[in-house]
């Protein structure tokens, strides 16, 4: 199924504008062209990549990116239910904030990936390396995306990643700390490092495949 | 020329003896006295001895007793966290529904002892400084508190669908930011620097800056009496440049994203710079390429005055090392000695 460039372009506007109802109406009519989960996929996500990106090159600002990933969010749930069986066979995912409680990014990315159609348990902030790894132990989390905003905390992912050895989790690191510093989430161990939400998408897409 | 000439200089947009620098470091003073953060921040007269030593070590163009940023909210009753490795942090919002924006009062700056404080250290100081070093005073804007106050998602909600509430947590913000620079001025800060991060172009694009952060800077900054910089903390400002110059402010605190020399020609003789070390990267820079990133930035921004080197969040991580610090201000010492040749 192909979705033609017009419908991402459109629903771009509409999102920037924070016009839910246009933004509601383009995804409605996308759907006589396929099932909503290629929806999900092949429209908001891209939509929201594209979004990401935006904000990345400094083009919008992070308020537009925000809204942009509430609204596809609530628009996902309208199309794609979170008990439908799209999401929930994808392999255990969570999202949290490390150690503080500057909540955003968390939020951005968690709508972001939601409105792609992914499935994830939010976690909330103000968590421990020994409280995530409790959590990741319990709910057998496959893979874990960590919001970041202080500087010591980024450096204290390491710490975390010590104590998942052994284990088959995946740790997806954002955050300030990691945009200003573009080696840190490599010196600290993690798997993989996102910019912004598209990257997240991006990331999160590549390493579902690979479990697979 | 004393540092207090020197960055008055740079200030109107002309050439000192040497390019200013302001290395604005807050934790290192505990470094400095051997004792924890916590400790450190605890007492008035330990952040003055801080800022003495931190000076003569280092030779930076101000004194900077600025505590931490959840200073302000905790005057408004909210908890702050210490850790041993970093900045203090602030606990959950102090309002959780925003409704209660309504009731919300400003809090009395003498009632505060942690504000307080401050005063005490910027009075110490000032017996110290001889008017010969600048003095920066801190606050966060009125329109940058209620991501501590609220959280940023509640607070996006304020902004874009509740004037209401907006507008009441505006005033009440803006008479307490106003009463708090006023009231480091008194006690003997040179200028304040106006925190203001939710106003740069990395958090709102510029038609809801022209809305909502710029008229609250516009009231605010006239109503302070001395002079103020403005500090986006590490966002943008390109895009809104030519407005800041409008707010009356007379610096701008810049990012090391965005293009120096574009910064530069867009704010020259409108407003100075100050930047654009890169703080988080700066933890692992080898004193040759710590060396190397303040000759760039003097090369590009330092010719004609307007100029002062920093790094571009308004505090140095406290894991970046001494050798470090040392090498940066050596180089400013050296190379930034006027006349420099333009890139």
């Amino acid at each position: 199924m192909e979705i033609p460039d017009k419908y991402s372009d459109e629903l771009e506007q509409a999102l920037l504008m924070l016009d839910r109802n246009q933004a509601e109406k383009i995804v409605m009519d996308t759907l006589k062209l396929g099932p909503p989960a290629e929806i999900a996929g092949k429209l908001l996500s891209k939509t929201l990549q594209n979004i990401g990106e935006a904000w990345v090159e400094g083009r919008i600002a992070l308020s537009q990116e925000y809204m942009s990933s509430i609204i596809c969010e609530e628009l996902i749930d309208k199309i794609l239910p979170p008990a439908s069986p799209q999401r929930i066979s994808q392999p255990p995912m969570a999202i949290a904030v490390f150690e503080d409680y500057h909540l955003l990014g968390k939020r951005i990315v968690l709508s972001a990936l939601r409105a792609s159609g992914f499935e994830l348990l939010d976690l909330g902030g103000g968590l421990t390396a020994d409280q995530l790894v409790e959590i990741i132990h319990h709910e057998k989390i496959e893979i874990l995306l960590l919001s970041v905003l202080m500087l010591p905390s980024a450096i204290r992912v390491k710490e975390l990643k010590k104590k998942l050895n052994g284990t088959n989790t995946k740790l997806i690191v954002g955050g300030a700390p990691f945009r200003f510093d573009e080696e840190l989430w490599k010196e600290v161990g993690a798997d993989a490092f996102g910019k912004d939400s598209s990257e997240a998408i991006e990331i999160v897409t590549k390493m579902v495949e690979e479990m697979r | 020329m004393t540092p207090m000439e020197r960055v008055l200089t740079a200030l109107s947009h002309q050439e000192p003896d040497r390019v200013p620098m302001f290395l604005l470091l807050t934790m290192h003073g505990a470094k400095e006295l051997g004792i924890s953060i916590q400790e450190y921040f605890s007492k008035a007269g330990n952040v003055v001895e801080g800022q003495l030593r931190l000076q003569k070590k280092y030779h930076s163009d101000c004194f900077y007793p600025f505590f931490y940023a959840p200073l302000e909210t905790e005057a408004f009753g909210g908890k702050t966290f210490y850790s041993e490795d970093g900045p203090p942090n602030s606990g959950l919002p102090i309002i959780r529904d925003i409704e209660k924006i309504t009731h919300l009062e400003a809090p009395k700056i003498k009632e505060s002892k942690m504000l307080h404080k401050v005063l005490v250290a910027i009075e110490e100081l000032k017996k110290e400084a001889k008017n010969e070093i600048p003095i920066i005073g801190v606050t966060m804007s009125p329109f940058s508190l209620p991501v501590l106050q609220l959280g940023f998602e509640k607070y996006f909600e304020v902004m874009f669908f509740r004037k209401d509430l907006f507008d009441k947590l505006m005033q009440v913000n803006e008479a307490f930011c106003i009463e708090w620079a006023n009231a480091q001025l008194a006690a003997g800060a040179t200028a304040i620097c106006y925190f203001d991060p939710v106003s740069s172009s990395t958090i709102i694009p510029r038609e809801k800056y022209l809305e909502t952060g710029f008229q609250v800077a516009k009231r605010t900054i006239s109503q302070i009496k001395g002079a103020t910089a403005t500090h986006f903390a590490s966002g943008n400002c390109l895009p809104i440049a030519d407005l800041i110059a409008q707010t009356g402010t007379a610096a701008v605190g810049v990012s090391s994203k965005e293009n120096l020399a574009n910064l530069k020609e867009t704010c020259r003789g409108k407003l100075s710079i100050i930047g654009n070390l890169n703080g988080i990267e700066m933890r692992r820079w080898t004193p040759e390429q710590a060396a190397s990133n303040v000759r760039e930035a003097i090369q590009i921004a330092a010719p004609g005055g307007g100029f002062i080197l920093s790094d571009n969040h308004g505090e140095i991580p406290f894991s970046v090392s001494d050798e470090i610090l040392k090498t940066i201000s050596e180089t400013v010492l050296t190379y930034g000695k006027y006349p420099i040749l333009s890139k």
